[in-house]
């Protein structure tokens, strides 16, 4: 069942925290370059074939972010992957698909009327789409434009591109359901979305399907597919949804914290504690200034979890 | 005309260090002793800055973490490894043209760490630069002082007991040479867990013997079967570890939680009047 509803407030459930920054573009490794600063950090592969990004930030960003871009390369915009529905993620893909998409819209054979954009594929699990194309007031919670022109249920979607092969993985209620993890092999980086990031705690999004096992799950999964260099530093290199280049060594850190808050949160709730007294007993207080979350962002994730746990939306 | 041309030349000098730190340094751990060898005792926090955060923090963390095979080979970050008992080579890297210093450099026998500190007044890296255990390092001298600024650090350990220290700290470092002898101190500044900053001093004594362990291979294996994504931690109010340490030497249990104040003497007049903690029963 879809919760149209709620996919226009979806930009506000990110608790990122990030001060307002300018448009950055650093290289990550191998032909991967991460876009920050403009919403959800933008993941660039560019090479001959053309350009790919995971995710496209706020729409606000979206012409400043094609500038950098085209800066880069003057090769077409090709593929667009989503990680997750959210706005920040996904505001940029309509300004995407206008400049991919709409020069060389054909019409399908044998489908009189339709037609296709075929320059520019916007890749998302199923569920981006339901959520994208879900009706709010007889409109779709997002114009056509924005919605994924491909979809996939399977784990895993693959695809070669620029002469690299990308695995895209799809991370059942982790921030939504319809989250996936994006690998690019040749280049030894993976894109998480907001399953993991460096500047706040994941932004679970329990009305769109979103769980903290799901979180868990794909953290789990994540260093499943890093592997580091020497002494636990590069190798598999890790861009997540908001904040810096990582590795795996900061992901086993957040791993093991919301690992530690969900036990925390569990164990009370097994005591017969309630959500308000399991929030005065601050189960992530020794965690809050690594974000400089507020009480009440604290609050809120310790009752997510609590919900999440309880089965409850 | 000599004292002219003796003038000229030197003035033509590039700006270097009234002393040369490089060569190879033995750790000598006098200082400090029972934290550097074996390793400090769980709930030992006396004598440091921590705030709550850091104490529930490290009131959580279960020794056997680093047990799981993704935690084995985690390094010290450049503002604990030169705690331990290591070996330190020191050399310079110097533009060919120039014969300007461009770095100074560290390779630090624990967990085989190289570390660059750049002479060459090259600024910080941007704040979605990835982090690393020995972060990024800026150097200048400052007199006979080579003094050290490193931002970007990994989270590490305060102290080796969980006490931890957040990707937040930065560090700053002087290496003070005394002929065959060196001191290095350490000054963090962590907005996370700490109330003020943490001052730390080592000694190293210059090593012409040849004999340091330079290597220091660390492959991880599973040692332990849990299930997939198990993290060991105590429950707040269940580590059954954290009254030792005072029962152990006949402290009062207060103080070994730590905070600013017993870093300072006053505090040992506060500390007569406390309680001493039970003894450990006999085994």
């Amino acid at each position: 069942m879809l919760a149209p509803m709620k996919i226009v407030a979806l930009g506000l459930l990110c608790f990122a925290g990030t001060a307002p920054a300018q448009i950055e573009v650093l290289p990550v490794q191998g032909n991967i370059y991460m876009v920050s600063g403009a919403g959800a950090n933008i993941t660039l592969q560019l090479g001959e074939q053309g350009v790919l990004v995971v995710d496209t930030g706020d729409a606000a960003k979206s012409d400043a972010v094609i500038a950098e871009i085209r800066k880069l390369s003057k090769k077409p915009l090709r593929y667009v992957i989503n990680t997750s529905v959210h706005t920040d993620h996904t505001g940029g893909n309509e300004a995407f698909s206008r400049e991919g998409g709409t020069s060389t819209v054909v019409n399908i054979v044998n489908t009189p009327g339709a037609s296709v954009s075929n320059d520019i594929q916007i890749l998302g699990n199923e569920a981006v789409l339901d959520r994208m194309s879900a009706s709010v007031n007889g409109k779709p919670a997002r114009p056509s434009l924005a919605w994924p022109t491909d979809t996939f249920f399977d784990d895993p979607k693959e695809l070669y591109f620029n002469g690299e092969s990308l695995q895209i993985l799809h991370q059942p209620s982790a921030i939504t359901d319809g989250d996936s993890l994006v690998y690019f092999r040749r280049s030894d980086v993976v894109s998480t979305g907001d399953i993991f990031m460096t500047t706040g705690y994941p932004p679970i999004d329990l009305e769109n399907g979103g769980g903290i096992q799901g979180v868990l799950d794909g953290l789990n999964h994540i260093l499943d597919l890093t592997i580091p260099a020497h002494h636990e530093e590069g190798g598999t290199m890790v861009i997540p949804g908001h904040g810096r280049i990582c590795d795996e060594a900061d992901v086993i850190e957040y791993r093991d914290m919301m690992t530690i808050i969900r036990d925390r949160i569990w164990a009370s709730m097994q005591k017969g504690m309630t959500v308000e007294q399991i929030k005065a007993s601050r189960p992530t207080m020794d965690y809050d200034g690594l974000y400089d979350v507020s009480r009440a962002d604290a609050d809120k994730l310790v009752e997510t979890v609590y919900k999440s746990l309880a089965g409850k939306k | 005309m000599v004292k002219a041309f003796l003038l000229i030349g030197l003035s033509a000098l590039p700006m270097v260090a009234q002393v040369n730190l490089s060569g190879e340094w033995a750790a000598r751990t006098h200082e400090d002793q029972g934290e550097r060898g074996a390793g400090p005792e769980l709930g030992d926090y006396l004598g440091l800055p921590v705030n709550d955060a850091a104490r529930l923090r490290a009131d959580s963390w279960n020794p056997s973490r680093i047990t799981l095979p993704e935690e084995q080979c985690r390094v010290h970050i450049a503002s604990y490894i030169y705690r331990g008992p290591m070996a330190l080579r020191i050399w310079e890297e110097k533009d060919p043209d120039s014969q300007k210093v461009i770095a100074i450099k560290n390779y630090i026998s624990t967990y085989e760490q190289t570390r660059t500190i750049w002479m060459d007044g090259r600024p910080h890296p941007s704040a979605n630069a990835p982090h690393t255990w020995m972060g990024f390092s800026t150097g200048k001298w400052e007199g006979d002082v080579l003094t050290v600024y490193t931002t970007h650090l990994k989270t590490g350990w305060l102290r080796r007991n969980g006490l931890p220290e957040s990707d937040k700290a930065t560090l700053v470092e002087h290496f003070l040479r005394h002929g065959n002898y060196m001191t290095h101190v350490s000054i963090v500044t962590d907005p996370v867990y700490m109330t003020e900053p943490l001052i730390k001093s080592e000694d190293l004594e210059f090593d012409t013997s040849e004999s340091a362990a330079w290597l220091w291979p660390c492959e991880p294996v599973v040692e332990i079967v849990r299930p997939k994504g198990e993290v060991p931690a105590y429950l707040p109010g269940a580590n059954p570890f954290l009254h030792e340490f005072a029962a152990r030497w006949g402290l009062p249990f207060e103080p070994t939680r730590g905070g600013a104040e017993t870093m300072y003497p006053e505090y040992r007049k506060k500390l007569k009047a406390m309680p001493i903690e039970k003894p450990l029963p006999a085994k």
